[in-house]
């Protein structure tokens, strides 16, 4: 089959790649980029275990094609440390709250909640809950997922971690 | 799961966008947010040789007030309905609806223009066109035409679209002031289709219904115009005993398959209910 010529941006850098039309997205940055951290988990639209940033909005790239991203910003969670290893609130948040145990849901998570703090930067927990309502956890019970977002939150606003982590 | 092979075109205009559909009737097919199609294309139930994409042409996306009413671009997000302050304001049950439909990711692709014309019996926003008597723009080879959402479903994934016609934009007249509405969805958990839904829009005045259109999610083949129930509520006093009747007449029009959300007359039960429960809130909203 032909392939299409695609030039988008992930990271932050810009990429160049030729990519079958039924390629998915999420294939295309595991297989293609070699980004693996975002995950496959339903591949039925469901668990959100493969979100990732696509302009300024939380998409589920087991159901996009690559070919739709032409011209698109994609961050995934490769992209949200600090160039020197600093982690991101939100990582700092999943790991110092417990908000993981076996991780697989973790990058989709920290994806969503990340455009989530931008839609809502004090959100509630209730206005956690559905923002997150298209993500699934098969470990947690989703308490600490939410413990670790509200600590993002604060993090991010500048509040005392000390208030944030009780 | 990977779908089968096709080739790929992204017009960037609406004129390229209507001559490529038209030029692939059979073969081709319109991708709006995909989150109906794609998921059919893993599973190879749409195999189609040619996928247009929407996503470049501005033309389909956007609100804008146009003499009496709404017109709302094919493509323009779920998620857009949400946060669009003119329309939450004038025709505030779009959002309530688009709020129950599917997940926040879904919702930031999946598009109102797909949501009507994928034809799915499961999908929220048909009845709610079917409620608010809006009217479709059809374009194709021949040229545009108008198609009301009331004429609009034949059968599931059935539609007035012909092969190779274009949704461009839904109308939507502008809803009196004072109105009171509801979307009452039964649903499982997050993310999933209805049991049984219905939207309410309605008027009051001097203590009695005015005014009342009701409509029935995924309780049929097509979604349901309840026109002998809401016509059980005009003048009458918004009580109990009258939303019974509009819920009993109802159900009387609902022809629901048994699937996984129940047997079908637990969702005939559940369409009452739903109707019952939107009369109720859409007149605590309204003004008298
Ligand atoms: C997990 C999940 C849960 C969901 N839950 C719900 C729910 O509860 N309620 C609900 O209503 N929906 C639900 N959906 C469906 C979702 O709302 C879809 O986005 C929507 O049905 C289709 O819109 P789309 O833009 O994604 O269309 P697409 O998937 O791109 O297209 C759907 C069909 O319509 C055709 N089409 C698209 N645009 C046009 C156009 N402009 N003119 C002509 N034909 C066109 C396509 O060719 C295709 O056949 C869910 C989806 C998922 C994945
Ligand atoms: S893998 Fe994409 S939603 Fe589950
Ligand atoms: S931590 Fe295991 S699925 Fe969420």
């Amino acid at each position: 089959m032909a392939k299409t010529a695609i030039a988008l941006t992930v990271n932050g850098e810009a990429v160049e790649a030729l990519v079958e039309p039924r390629t998915l997205l999420v294939h295309f940055l595991r297989e293609q980029l070699n980004l693996t951290g975002t995950h496959i988990g339903c591949d039925t639209t469901h668990c959100g275990a493969c979100t990732v940033d696509f302009d300024g909005r939380s998409v589920k790239s087991c159901t996009l094609f690559a070919v739709q991203a032409e011209g698109a910003e994609i961050r995934t969670i490769e992209g949200m440390a600090g160039a020197d290893g600093t982690l991101h609130p939100l990582q700092e948040g999943f790991r110092e709250m417990h908000g993981l145990q076996c991780g697989f849901c973790t990058p989709g998570m920290i994806m969503r909640a990340y455009r989530l703090l931008q839609e809502n930067p004090r959100p509630t927990e209730d206005e956690i809950r559905t923002g997150m309502a298209g993500n699934l956890c098969r470990c947690t019970g989703y308490q600490n997922i939410v413990r670790a977002i509200q600590f993002a939150a604060a993090k991010i606003a500048g509040d005392s971690l000390q208030e944030a982590a009780e | 799961m990977i779908p089968g092979p096709f080739a790929y075109h992204r017009p960037r205009s609406l004129a390229e966008a209507v001559a490529l559909c038209a030029a692939h009737p059979d073969d081709g097919r319109p991708l709006a947010g995909g989150h109906s199609l794609v998921p059919m294309m893993k599973l190879r139930l749409a195999t189609p040789d040619h996928l247009i994409d929407l996503g470049a042409v501005a033309e389909l996306k956007g609100v804008r007030r146009e003499g009496n009413g709404w017109v709302i671009g094919a493509t323009t997000t779920q998620a857009a309905l949400i946060t669009d302050p003119n329309l939450a304001q004038a025709i505030p049950i779009l959002r309530e609806t688009a709020q129950q439909i599917a997940d926040p990711q879904v919702r930031s692709c999946g598009t109102i223009g797909g949501n009507v014309a994928n034809g799915d019996p499961g999908n929220d926003m048909p009845a709610l066109m079917m409620c608010l008597d809006a009217t479709f723009r059809l374009a194709g080879a021949n040229g545009t035409r108008e198609v009301k959402a009331r004429d609009f479903y034949q059968g599931a994934y059935v539609t007035a679209l012909e092969p190779g016609e274009l949704l461009t934009a839904i109308t939507i007249p502008h809803p009196p002031a004072g109105h009171g509405y509801a979307y009452e969805k039964l649903k499982r958990k997050i993310g999933d289709y209805a049991t049984a839904a219905a939207a309410v829009m309605l008027t009051l005045a001097g203590g009695r219904i005015t005014t009342c259109a009701i409509s029935l999610t995924n309780v049929a083949p097509t979604p349901l115009l309840a026109a002998d129930a809401a016509a059980a509520t005009i003048g009458q006093k918004p009580e109990e005993a009258t939303f019974a009747e509009a819920a009993h007449r109802a159900e009387a029009i609902t022809e629901p398959t048994p699937d996984g959300r129940g047997p079908a007359d637990y969702r005939t039960k559940m369409a009452g209910v739903m109707v019952r429960r939107a009369l109720a809130r859409a007149v605590a909203r309204a003004s008298a």
